[in-house]
């Protein structure tokens, strides 16, 4: 009797397994050959060099890494991209979570207010910088003509390397913004009203009741939004594809359009490669730091 | 009484001039897919069309392929959004209800993809798919997106929280893995599967890089690539972009008028919680 049962359960138990990898095979498949692999295959052409069809011509070693640490290009591209996040990120969440101050409360039309701010997820960096080329535009733009109507003369908003990151900036702050806008919407809804009231009965303003007891009730959303934001903004692309390409003067030349230009335009898959895995191992470090230092901070309840 | 009022009124006309400037880009898309071309080249530019004109629309669908390109970018993100689905849901319910060797280090194994950005593996996946021959073709558009660990994370939390009740029963009443994945937990799971269905389906037909390295045939392009390949067409009038754009706008509209809510609260509390 109980060797049958024992041979039952083994039975099942071999069954289980079999199954649990069957499960996870169709996953697996995809994720080793477009995921395990390639993440191998980029560490060896970045040792390489290759032909334009991506066949290695010649094994380099660390050569890639050498050519990229002493020409300034890197350097320049790496101080781009810092730019671009100092720009957005910090604007963005800083913007959001005013508008999600403002519009969190039980006002009369409160619903349309949010839905507005809530509307730019719906762009996608396609079609948001085509809109935004279009508004840049130097002589019939709109951002000019409102200029002019406060005697403000024209900027070239693209094609001034002073002002092409702002504007890029400013075209990724507005694209950012919904989904920003949302979640830390969702976040204030989430603490309860009692709080508030404790607070108004302790005599707090709105503003010290916002600073000292809803900042830090919100804080492990606002930790969430930031390290989106931050590894979202090293990986921006579309948006200087279409607007800048890069230029003018590579004051829009961030890391992921310079490997974009190595790899696609000039077919150098070594560089682009060596760029790449310096790229991933800074958004790597940049994260662990940010929950090794920041999480602390966090209040978690 | 009267501040208070005051007060209001403030925060009104605050939120209304800020709306205004979020909006704006919209608006200008929109309005201006309606002028003719005579009112477009006034500057500057009126706000709104005289009248609807719907020339704009017409020639966008008829002089470019704007609808071969929503067509081909439905397939792609939809096929990507059923694929995900599927194997999401098989390897979340692996990870979630089955016992099986080696299932603590695959599941760190998938967590590490979540790790991997998209810059390190383009080159090596660009070189495979022109490999395989598969440049301008649906498969190298999809094949490549048909799993995602995201996904994976979010049922499997998503199952865990299912009511263990009814899975016991199932178990006690002898109703094996695979009836209790199709009976039970799928049908149960249907507000996660949705979730995770809208947010993959958005992702990819919001996706730009791919597609622009893996298309060069117009037939191919997908919505986003068309549309900002319109920038290039010298002859191409304003209006005709805006219309084309709106028209790329509209989809992603419906959808997060349908629960966008719903959608980010889904995401983030998978996030937070982790």
């Amino acid at each position: 009797m109980s060797a049958q049962v024992k041979t039952l359960k083994k039975k099942n138990n071999w069954q289980e397994h079999l199954l649990g990898y069957l499960f996870l095979a169709p996953a697996l498949i995809v994720f080793t050959m477009f995921m395990f692999y390639p993440m191998l295959r980029s560490i060896y052409l970045s040792m390489t060099i290759t032909d334009p069809r991506g066949r290695v011509a010649e094994f380099v070693g660390f050569e890639n890494y050498i050519d990229l640490f002493s020409s300034g290009q890197f350097f320049t591209n790496l101080k781009a991209t810092l730019l671009f996040i100092l720009l957005t990120v910090p604007t963005c969440i800083v913007w959001s979570l005013f508008l999600a101050a403002l519009t969190h409360n039980k006002l009369r039309g409160m619903k349309l207010f949010q839905f507005v701010f809530s509307l730019p997820i719906i762009v996608s960096v396609g079609t948001g910088s085509i809109i935004w080329l279009l508004l840049f535009h130097p002589t019939a733009g709109m951002l000019n003509y409102f200029l002019s109507l406060v005697n403000i003369p024209p900027v070239s908003w693209l094609s001034d390397p002073k002002w092409a990151m702002i504007s890029v900036s400013m075209m990724t702050v507005w694209m950012n913004m919904g989904f920003v806008y949302i979640v830390l919407l969702s976040g204030l809804q989430g603490i309860p009203d009692e709080i508030y009231e404790s607070a108004k009965i302790d005599g707090a303003g709105p503003a010290r009741t916002f600073v000292r007891i809803v900042l830090p009730l919100l804080s492990p959303v606002i930790f969430f939004v930031l390290v989106v934001s931050i590894i979202g903004a090293f990986q921006a692309f579309g948006q200087i594809h279409i607007l800048t390409r890069g230029g003018p003067v590579n004051a829009t030349n961030v890391v992921v359009y310079q490997i974009y230009q190595d790899a696609f335009i000039n077919f150098r898959f070594g560089i682009g490669s060596a760029q790449a895995l310096v790229l991933f191992l800074i958004i790597l470090a940049l994260t662990v730091l940010q929950f090794t230092v920041l999480e602390r901070k966090v209040h978690y309840q | 009484m009267i501040a208070r009022r005051l007060q209001y009124s403030v925060l009104y006309l605050v939120l209304t001039v800020l709306a205004l400037v979020v909006l704006y880009p919209f608006l200008f898309t929109v309005f201006s897919s309606f002028m003719t071309e005579k009112e477009v080249s006034v500057y500057p530019p009126p706000i709104f069309p005289s009248r609807p004109y719907l020339g704009n629309f017409i020639e966008a669908i008829e002089t470019v392929p704007v609808l071969r390109f929503i067509l081909n970018s439905f397939i792609v993100s939809g096929a990507i959004t059923i694929c995900q689905l599927i194997t999401s849901s098989l390897a979340a319910y692996a990870f979630a209800f089955l016992q099986f060797r080696g299932k603590s280090v695959l599941f760190m194994l998938f967590l590490s993809t979540m790790m991997i950005p998209w810059e390190v593996t383009i080159i090596p996946n660009y070189l495979t798919v022109k490999n395989w021959g598969w440049m301008d073709s649906y498969q190298g558009l999809i094949v490549p997106f048909m799993a995602g660990a995201f996904g994976v994370f979010l049922l499997r939390q998503f199952f865990l929280q299912l009511p263990h009740e009814l899975i016991d029963a199932a178990k006690i009443d002898g109703c094996g893995h695979l009836r209790r994945f199709f009976t039970i937990i799928m049908p149960l799971a249907r507000p996660g599967l949705s979730t995770l269905g809208v947010y993959v389906f958005l992702h990819q037909w919001n996706s730009y890089l791919w597609p622009l390295l893996i298309t060069n045939r117009p037939t191919m392009r997908t919505v986003q690539i068309g549309v900002a390949m319109l920038q290039h067409e010298e002859v191409m009038s304003w209006n005709l972009i805006l219309a084309g754009v709106t028209l790329v706008l509209l989809p992603s509209l419906l959808l997060i008028v349908f629960g966008v809510k719903q959608l980010v609260r889904g995401i983030t509390a998978g996030a937070i919680k982790g």
